[in-house]
């Protein structure tokens, strides 16, 4: 079973948010593997292992990014397409899911695992616009995934429970952070994935042009912000004293 | 005037609301009709119009319901051939999103995703969206037509109008190759005792709780306020409690009286999803935290410790 995972590096989640004084975001964070896709190449990891196979990741980024296909790589994947070019700054998720299915669609997976969404972005359009491209059913928001005979089951997580749904390989699907525990990288894995093939390729290799983007920025502004309350430090009885007159007030006792 | 499109989404024959919270701003904005696909939509119609679209397009095929997002798709893509909206708005859902998605990449147009507004300005479609971890405010201009707007739910209230919609029964258009992610089953999770959209406390825990075995002491204060326990996706993500119980920018969206946020630092993803409560406070050990700086109580110290004696003295003041 030949399994591609998409990832992505973004900023360091543990690390705060900075703006330039352009109101552009400051750059110079520590990025890392999205913490979403380790869990994708967890699970394309353990489908490779219960079924044989290959994992393949593909990334769009620059090329610092290599960091996180790195980081895929010593946790266990066989090889990387890295997709890069100074055009796909600032890739609106058409883009992103034309030139990622540009790089896919010659490889013929038999699975393509993305996260659900992104740590960064947090909207989760690519994995629907990828499937599209790709012309494969997509099975989303998955918190189990099963693959038997051809077919693909998931458990998908809904508001109340989960659906059960399933369909024919090939397929897409998208993983929860619930899917799996993501294995460290052992030093073995961390030596083997300096020897293991990261394959470049441009948007002229790929054959994707630039079209016109979903949207112009006319402008940014300060959000409505909540006005800071009171800040009362804890001594014991404070805290638990000051909350009951706020719920007094807000007539909810 | 605009013709613009509603997609109403509609689970297992049911309306959801964000159709309902769409058609009261898109009704401001346009001559405004409804897309309603899948069993339960010829019902749905009457509801629709009496907010406000003048007409709804509707099939009632099975496969809506079954299969996701490609019969959906089809159809949307089918109508398109012939009509021509100005902008077609979905929910930022879980299941709206993923056929707008697919219908963005088989249009080959760009689409707004997780706007909180939409208005039509100078003759385009402008979306206000949260930008830099919610703390700006980002207005974008639509550049494909039809634009493709997702407006997070609950961004509008939904109110009748009145009217009755003009019912057009459309062809479902359902490619046979679209019939491939099917729903074979459906399980419901030990239910919220209180819906926590609808609950007028919402008690929340974080991180900062240390441990999924403390996520009781998120509960407990939630039930003797009468109100329902929230979380933040960081305890989701690692497992600690079920999703349905996200707060957030891809969880669910609530503005009860009161919001209390224990252990919670107050990521983007968190606070969009909870700034709208009338009253919030927030529990939290470090002092530094971004969710002090929009509480309209910030105590710091220990979760740990202020949650059962807050419990308790609610209880006490309750049956006293």
């Amino acid at each position: 079973m030949k399994i591609v995972v998409t990832v992505k590096q973004v900023p360091d989640p543990n690390t705060p948010q900075a703006l330039e004084a352009d109101h552009t975001i400051a750059r110079d964070r520590d990025v890392v593997l999205d913490p979403g896709d380790e869990c994708g190449v967890e699970i394309g990891l353990q489908l490779k292992e219960a079924h044989g196979g290959e994992v393949v990741l593909v990334s769009m980024g620059p090329e610092r990014a290599r960091d996180a296909i790195r980081k895929g790589l010593s946790m266990g994947a066989d090889r990387a397409i890295h997709i890069t070019d100074p055009a796909l700054a600032g890739a609106d998720a058409l883009l992103t899911a034309r030139a990622l299915a540009a790089a896919i669609g010659p490889e013929s997976p038999d699975l393509v695992i993305c996260a659900t969404e992104s740590y960064d972005g947090s909207t989760g359009m690519v994995p629907p616009m990828l499937a599209e491209l790709l012309g494969l059913p997509q099975l989303t928001f998955a918190k189990r995934v099963e693959v038997a005979d051809g077919r693909v089951t998931v458990h998908r997580q809904t508001e109340d429970g989960y659906q059960v749904v399933e369909a024919e390989a090939p397929a897409l699907v998208t993983v929860t952070a619930a899917i799996a525990e993501p294995r460290y990288a052992s030093l073995r894995g961390i030596m083997a994935a300096r020897s293991k093939e990261i394959k470049t390729l441009g948007l002229a290799d790929l054959g994707v042009e630039v079209g016109q983007p979903a949207e112009t920025i006319e402008g940014v502004v300060d959000a409505e912000s909540r006005t800071q309350g009171e800040i009362v430090e804890d001594d014991g009885s404070i805290g638990v004293e000051k909350i009951m007159s706020v719920l007094q007030a807000a007539r909810v006792l | 005037m605009a013709k613009i499109w509603v997609y109403a989404e509609l689970n297992q024959g049911r309306l959801m609301p964000i159709g309902l919270e769409l058609l009261a701003r898109a009704r401001q904005l346009g001559e405004v009709e409804a897309v309603a696909l899948g069993p339960g939509a010829r019902e749905a119609a009457a509801t629709l119009g009496r907010h406000g679209a003048k007409r709804v397009l509707l099939n009632e095929d099975a496969a809506f319901g079954d299969y996701v997002a490609e019969p959906a798709t089809d159809c949307l893509a089918a109508l398109l051939r012939s009509e021509s909206p100005e902008l077609i708005l979905f929910g930022f859902t879980t299941d709206s999103r993923e056929v707008a998605g697919r219908l963005a990449a088989r249009l080959g147009i760009g689409l707004i995703s997780n706007a909180m507004d939409v208005t039509v300005a100078d003759g385009g479609i402008v979306a206000r969206v949260p930008y830099f971890g919610g703390a700006k405010v980002a207005t974008y201009r639509a550049n494909a037509r039809p634009a493709i707007v997702l407006v997070r739910p609950r961004s509008f209230e939904p109110t009748e109008v009145g009217g009755e919609a003009e019912v057009v029964e459309v062809d479902a258009a359902v490619g046979e190759g679209s019939r491939r992610a099917r729903i074979v089953e459906r399980r419901v999770e030990a239910g919220e005792k209180v819906k926590l959209e609808d609950a007028e406390v919402v008690v929340s825990g974080g991180r900062g709780l240390g441990g999924p075995e403390n996520f009781r002491l998120v509960e407990e204060l939630a039930e003797a306020l009468g109100g329902a326990a929230g979380a933040s996706r960081a305890i989701v993500d690692a497992g600690w409690v079920p999703y349905a119980l996200q707060v957030g920018q891809t969880g669910k969206t609530v503005r009860p009286n009161v919001y209390i946020a224990a252990g919670i630092s107050g990521a983007m993803q968190h606070t969009v999803g909870m700034k709208g409560a009338k009253v919030i406070v927030a529990i939290n050990k470090d002092p530094e935290a971004p969710i002090l700086k929009m509480a309209d109580l910030g105590v710091v110290g220990d979760a740990l410790k202020i949650l059962p004696k807050l419990t308790e003295a609610v209880r006490a003041r309750k049956g006293g």
